[in-house]
């Protein structure tokens, strides 16, 4: 296995992720580190990207003119951003900033839509596990819905 | 001979307010209030923390409210009052020097002697925080009692964080891991953003450790569904439950769930024992 698919086998996203799997995807991956306050990916612009968090904190969020971006939810070590990359018409639903130094792999999206597609096994896997975080995601999105810590009836 | 203790006199007369004067106020939030008391007649109260007093805004109404003080501390006893009707206003009205009847200490408590020698994980949700303060604190005071203690804390937003300079005391600690988190971000906010539970997969959980809970009873059962996933046992985790309490004393049934006495039996109870009783549609 290679450094970078050693990596990754500690990264939750990827775990019990079958070896020659990690080694095929780690193809199309590389280490980064983005600064505090950088702009990572922007609404409507193309999803030629897909990021798994190592270290550090993303703000997901959307452009509001004249106003400072409101944040939706953070990411954090562990966590992964991006899913707009696996479904047409790839492109970015979200605004992201790095609210701390971020240490990611970063993997290019036209690469791993190509090995899903060469390998249907790999495809379902990483779909699967995409759709694994898109459940999480909606799961949370509709406990906040209810406004939990609003005031209830009381005496 | 000096006079008795509130809780003595408590045992004899259960239902029997004893005067307190209100001898300290903190404006926690916009609609939440630190009332901090001692009584009138000289004595303390002795409580474990968990319990709960029913406080009587007189000519109002009565009401049950988890005690927020530190058992461990000879300060005056505080409770935290959300104004959400008509008695909780009055209380949450009421100014050093004000009186007020209070009844109890009632029901269960954190039972944190049989979590001592093991790890502490603390989930509050709004104002759940109140009666967690109480644990937190006493945990900080008794630090060596416990292993690995990590506290997850969700909020509406910023603003509604309730002890805000005891959270951040507390998160400038290095023997503690503090998580805030809200569920809606306002301008400036630099921290997390989801609820509770997207939290609960990163921080550490030992399967053999204690878990308290306490907010509203949806994100309780949140919360305790996701401390289960991460390998903790239903009889570890411990709820404080929120009912309509009256009497305080297991005889009027208006807090009953099933067989459970929320008031004597409750509030804080295991979730052993209380999710069975939460998925039944009516009781």
């Amino acid at each position: 296995m290679n450094a970078l698919a050693d990596e990754l086998t500690a990264h939750r996203f990827f775990a019990r992720m079958d070896a020659a799997h990690l080694e095929v995807l780690t193809g199309c991956g590389r280490n980064v580190v983005i600064r505090a306050g950088t702009s990572i990916i922007r609404e409507g612009e193309p999803a030629d990207s897909f990021w798994a968090i190592r270290a550090g904190r993303v703000a997901l969020g959307v452009t509001v003119p004249g106003r400072e971006m409101p944040t939706l939810g953070t990411l954090h070590a562990g966590d992964v951003l991006g899913w707009a990359w696996l479904f047409p018409p790839y492109r970015w639903h979200f605004d992201a900033d790095a609210l701390d130094d971020v240490h990611a792999v970063v993997f290019d999206a036209v690469c791993l839509r190509g090995k899903c597609e060469a390998d249907p096994a790999l495809g379902f896997d990483l779909a699967k596990r995409v759709a694994g975080v898109l459940g999480e995601r909606l799961h949370a999105a509709r406990i906040r819905l209810l406004d939990l810590y609003g005031p209830s009836d009381g005496g | 001979m000096g006079l008795p203790m509130a809780a003595e006199v408590q045992a004899r007369a259960p239902l029997t307010p004893v005067t307190h004067r209100v001898v300290g106020r903190r404006d926690e939030t916009a609609d939440v209030v630190t009332l901090l008391l001692e009584a009138t007649d000289g004595s303390r109260l002795r409580y474990s923390a968990g319990q709960f007093n029913m406080l009587y805004a007189y000519a109002v109404g009565e009401v049950a409210i988890s005690i927020s003080a530190n058992p461990v501390d000879d300060g005056p006893i505080a409770h935290t009052v959300r104004n959400v009707g008509t008695v909780s206003r009055a209380l949450c009205g009421l100014h050093p020097g004000d009186s007020l009847g209070l009844r109890g200490p009632f029901g269960s408590d954190w039972g944190l002697d049989s979590a001592a020698g093991g790890d502490l994980v603390i989930v509050a949700g709004g104002i759940g925080l109140a009666p967690l303060r109480s644990v937190i604190t006493q945990v900080i005071s008794q630090r060596q009692r416990f292993g690995d203690v990590e506290i997850v804390i969700g909020t509406r937003t910023p603003e509604e964080l309730a002890f805000k300079d005891e959270v951040s005391a507390w998160r400038e600690r290095d023997d503690l891991s503090v998580h805030v988190t809200v569920d809606r971000a306002t301008p400036g906010w630099r921290g997390t953003v989801g609820v509770v539970t997207t939290v609960l997969p990163r921080i550490h959980c030992d399967p053999a450790g204690v878990a308290l809970i306490c907010g509203p009873e949806v994100m309780m059962r949140f919360t305790a569904l996701a401390l289960l996933e991460r390998g903790m046992q239903a009889a570890k985790i411990r709820v404080s439950m929120e009912r309509n309490m009256q009497c305080a004393v297991a005889q009027c049934g208006h807090c009953q769930l099933g067989s459970v006495f929320v008031c004597a039996d409750g509030p804080v109870l295991t979730w052993e024992r209380v999710e069975p009783l939460l998925s039944v549609r009516q009781l």
